[in-house]
């Protein structure tokens, strides 16, 4: 079947607007995806007929409120097939996710001597949690290295591993390198010396079909923004046994059984840990938003991200002293490259001039970048939406910038 | 690429490729480091303050072409110049990014009139300005100390 990118397209309001009179070509997925109709309309429509608090009170929208949200949580267990939809919390994003699990579990957990591994490709967001909590109890931080393609070197990682370790973070694909990690075979290793294994997922969602039983990993973690979702929302599955010995992360409103002047008693999972107003209308958003993509088809989506990688791979090769950082065997759509004499500050506006969007700095992978030695790089990413054309709209757009500075002087 | 090329004008770039006053200062009477975090740029000035007036001053780092021209510039302009003044070039300078009166007299530094254009590169033109901003702190704290 023909990849029905043409509907797709259509799909997006966004893609038809203009920036300095140039069709927009937004290769910025990586950093925050565009939304479609379905999931503007959904928030619309919730907001516009079914609006009230949730878990509250007795009226006919509180009810109607309340199912809608219970049910995008069921539908974002089905999505990464979590086995029971009480171990789905809807949290503000993959940061807060992984900041619940550091701050709940890890404090509980972690002690002085204690080893937390994280890689060096991991996002600011499954880093200093991580460091932070080793400098507060005490813990010692170790940090996985890459081979030279980006990947991580997994004999290293497996010297890494020992009685000590607790707790491995990893992401499931490296929003710098667009590296996949083998989950499983890092997950399987962990517990073997009996530590557990928190998957940054914010990447790896709206690429990859996601079964949270087969990878094995014990938490995961995604935003609903990075999956043509709304801003504001995102996701902590964890596996029950965990979750039920945890400690309340924030305390108020929404998550009590009873509270008296002395003392307050905690209500069951998932709500638990889902102090106060939760984002109501983002998790209707979500779900419409995991519905969509779920029917366009994970394996469909993988063949059309993988060709238009292969396409930009290889038409980016062609531009002389254009090097492409993460030559990973196995990656999401997203390539990192920098060009000799044009800093990458200077190749975005460049590029934003003609009208595509990519993201140029650290990508908030600062002690990636800084084993790298570099203080930038571009970043084009794709999505469901992006065709060929766009990839050569970037190569015209980068071809121009570089006879832009060569060309002077 | 008309409103680049105001951005990006003939003397931007050609500081850019021979950035003038590149380099350490021997006999540095402050130093200062400036970060954008936005990009991860990183700039060093080296500073010589004698008799109240800025005697030399050079900077190192690697940063954008914006930030690496307008480094280049303003020690080209600071050379010279007292402290009150070159507080006084600081602050026309911002101006000259931010808003739409142009101060008078800014010289060649006028290229980067370009920049209001791009506001999210007024960072990597001030980079520098910053820096020496602290600098020029550094050094009056060190003279301090010493009267002290």
């Amino acid at each position: 079947m023909n990849y029905p990118i043409d509907q797709i397209r259509a799909d997006f309001p966004i893609l038809q607007k203009k920036i300095h009179e140039h069709p927009l070509v937004y290769l910025d997925s990586a950093a925050s995806a565009q939304k479609p109709q379905i999931v503007l309309d959904a928030m619309n429509d919730f907001y516009t007929g079914s609006y009230a608090n949730i878990h509250r009170g007795v009226s006919t929208l509180a009810v109607a409120a309340t199912d809608a949200y219970e049910a995008a949580r069921q539908t974002v267990a089905d999505c990464i097939h979590a086995p029971s939809v009480d171990e789905v919390i809807f949290t503000r994003g993959t940061t807060e996710s992984i900041n619940l699990v550091a701050a709940s579990w890890g404090r509980a957990h972690i002690t002085a001597g204690d080893e937390i591994i994280v890689t060096l490709m991991e996002h600011h967001s499954n880093f200093v949690p991580w460091q932070q909590l080793a400098h507060e109890t005490g813990a010692i931080l170790r940090v996985a290295p890459l081979t030279p393609a980006g990947e991580m070197d997994m004999p290293a990682f497996t010297e890494l591993l020992s009685e000590q370790t607790k707790l491995v973070a990893v992401a499931h694909a490296s929003n710098t390198l667009g590296t996949i990690n083998p989950i499983r075979e890092i997950a399987d290793m962990a517990h073997a010396v009996g530590a557990l294994v928190i998957v940054d997922g914010a990447q790896a969602v709206p690429h990859l079909a996601v079964d949270v039983q087969a990878l094995g990993a014990d938490f995961y973690t995604f935003s609903g923004h990075k999956v043509y979702g709304p801003s504001g929302i995102g996701v902590l599955w964890g596996r029950m046994s965990l979750l039920t010995d945890m400690p309340p992360y924030q305390t108020g409103g929404g998550m009590i059984e009873r509270v008296t002047i002395e003392q307050t008693t905690f209500t069951d999972l998932p709500a638990r840990f889902e102090a106060g107003t939760p984002p109501i209308v983002e998790a209707v958003g979500l779900a419409a938003a995991l519905r969509y993509v779920t029917a366009i088809g994970f394996d469909a989506i993988c063949a059309h991200e993988n060709m238009l990688m292969q396409y930009a791979t290889a038409r980016l090769a062609e531009i002389s002293g254009l090097h492409i950082i993460g030559q990973a065997a196995s990656k999401v759509g997203v390539i990192s490259f920098v060009l000799d004499g044009v800093h990458a500050h200077d190749l975005g506006t460049i590029l934003d001039d003609t009208g595509v969007v990519v993201r140029v700095g650290h990508h908030c992978t600062q002690p990636l970048l800084a084993s790298l030695d570099m203080p930038a790089t571009a970043r084009a990413s794709f999505g469901i939406y992006n065709t060929k054309q766009d990839v050569d709209t970037l190569i015209a757009g980068i071809q121009q910038a570089a006879s832009f500075f060569q060309s002077t002087i | 690429m008309t409103q680049l090329a105001g951005l990006y004008q003939q003397m931007i770039l050609d500081h850019k490729k021979h950035p003038r006053n590149c380099g350490e200062l021997s006999a540095a009477t402050a130093h200062a480091e400036g970060y954008n975090r936005i990009c991860g740029d990183r700039i060093f000035i080296h500073l010589r303050v004698q008799d109240g007036c800025v005697a030399d001053i050079r900077f190192t780092g690697d940063g954008c072409a914006i930030s690496t021209a307008s480094a280049s510039l303003m020690t080209e302009a600071m050379k010279g110049k007292t402290l009150q003044e070159a507080e006084q070039l600081i602050t026309d300078f911002q101006q000259l990014l931010t808003t739409d009166n142009e101060p008078a007299e800014l010289g060649k530094l006028a290229v980067f009139s370009g920049v209001r254009q791009y506001p999210m590169r007024v960072k990597c033109a001030m980079l520098a300005w910053h820096t020496l901003q602290s600098a020029l702190k550094n050094s009056q704290s060190v003279s301090t100390e010493d009267n002290a």
